[in-house]
């Protein structure tokens, strides 16, 4: 068994990598670690787990060592928490924004503050086992992209060489990625029924598009009536007709478990929709062209292929056990 | 028996004995395909089903 502890296991993330590892017939749950809640039950934050576990939550002084450890904790506070637990686990893998790039100019354009430990940003692998599964397999420190930079990337990545340099990419997302935390932005009241468009210009994951992509990555982003899930449309050019880029897509993609081409002709549900990926480990890819003018669609849970599930995939490969270990949930239809 | 789907160059299963104009659907861009020959089998987009109003 995998011993594997959960920093900030208290949010929706750390109830997600909670949900999930629960059901991980190789890994035990050392600890559950939150500031807000020590000494209370994890199933009092996470109802949903109620008769899976009785374990409780962990102070962060009392983190013991463990094979795995998991910082679902927040931009900003994690660049300086991640030091000091760094030797605690053989892994590290971090699914907050403080180590997803390697050059420390970077993120204070897009975070606003120096970057307090940038000694560490280069000793990353991304967290993506469609572009660095190998990386991945002896990696000590893992740092899982954005949901949405993840949805574009895998988006995106088949296109190289068939699209022109600048993409524009627009990202829909439910409110979950915002937080477990209340805020006057999240009221009821004010979240209900609007289309927010909360970063018109450079949202902060476009610097990892662009980083993994090559591409001049420009993203906005739309809160939408939504809890989970994340959508990207990326608009660009390129001369490809429909079978060319099928088979870019097919040839990134025909053995990867977790990514499936959705680009069809008839029915309901045509290309990538959040909202059947709910609670799933898939991405969702699907395009259109017409003319010069190339669409890419990417679809997946903002909180399971978007951050714990995709860490977990990363856990299994890292581990050496099947990669598809403890993700087999298909999401719901209807939901 | 696996054919070529003719839209999208995906698989397309068929159950054999495969029958004339036996419709089936690829699994990757979901058209429907009609048999059109047997020696040796063909498929090709099948027609759309129009409605029918009545006028």
């Amino acid at each position: 068994m995998i011993r594997v502890s959960i920093m900030g296991a208290a949010g929706y993330l750390g109830g997600e990598l909670l949900r999930l590892l629960l059901g991980h017939p190789g890994t035990s749950i050392a600890q559950a670690v939150s500031t807000r809640f020590p000494g209370r039950r994890v199933d009092s934050v996470h109802p949903n787990l109620r008769g899976q576990t009785d374990l409780v939550f962990t102070a962060p002084d009392d983190l013991e060592r463990c094979d795995v450890l998991l910082t679902a904790t927040p931009h900003r506070a994690t660049m300086k928490l991640l030091p000091e637990v760094r030797d605690r686990a053989e892994t590290v893998i971090d699914l907050s924004g403080d180590f997803r790039s390697p050059d420390p100019e970077v993120y204070e354009r897009y975070y606003g503050v120096p970057h307090a430990a940038p000694e560490l940003l280069g000793e990353f692998v991304p967290g993506i086992p469609e572009l660095f599964r190998a990386e991945l397999a002896g990696a000590g420190l893992i740092s899982v992209p954005g949901c949405a930079a993840t949805a574009a990337i895998l988006a995106l990545r088949p296109l190289s060489g068939l699209i022109g340099p600048d993409v524009q990419i627009d990202a829909r997302t439910g409110s979950s990625g915002a937080g477990a935390r209340a805020g006057d932005t999240n009221l009821h009241a004010e979240r209900s029924g609007a289309m927010r468009v909360f970063a018109p210009v450079r949202h902060r994951h476009e610097a990892e598009v662009a980083r993994l992509t090559g591409l001049n990555a420009r993203m906005t982003a739309t809160g939408v009536e939504a809890v989970r899930g994340v959508q990207v449309v990326c608009h660009a050019t390129g001369t490809s007709d429909e079978r060319t880029l099928r088979r870019a897509y097919r040839d990134h993609y025909g053995t990867e478990p977790f990514v499936r081409i959705v680009a069809h002709r008839t029915g309901a549900h045509r290309l990538p929709d959040p909202k059947l990926l709910s609670g799933s480990n898939y991405c969702d890819v699907g395009f259109a062209v017409d003319g010069d003018r190339i669409t890419a669609i990417a679809a997946l849970d903002n909180l399971v292929k978007g951050g714990a599930g995709a860490a977990v995939q990363c856990l299994n490969i890292r581990a050496g056990e099947p990669e598809t270990l403890g993700l087999g949930f298909p999401g719901l239809h209807p939901v | 028996m696996t054919l070529t789907c003719p839209e999208c160059e995906g698989p397309v299963l068929l159950t054999e004995p495969v029958r004339l104009s036996e419709v089936a659907q690829c699994a990757d861009c979901s058209s429907e395909l009609e048999v059109v020959g047997l020696d040796p089998v063909t498929l090709d987009l099948a027609p759309e089903i129009e409605e029918d109003w009545g006028e």
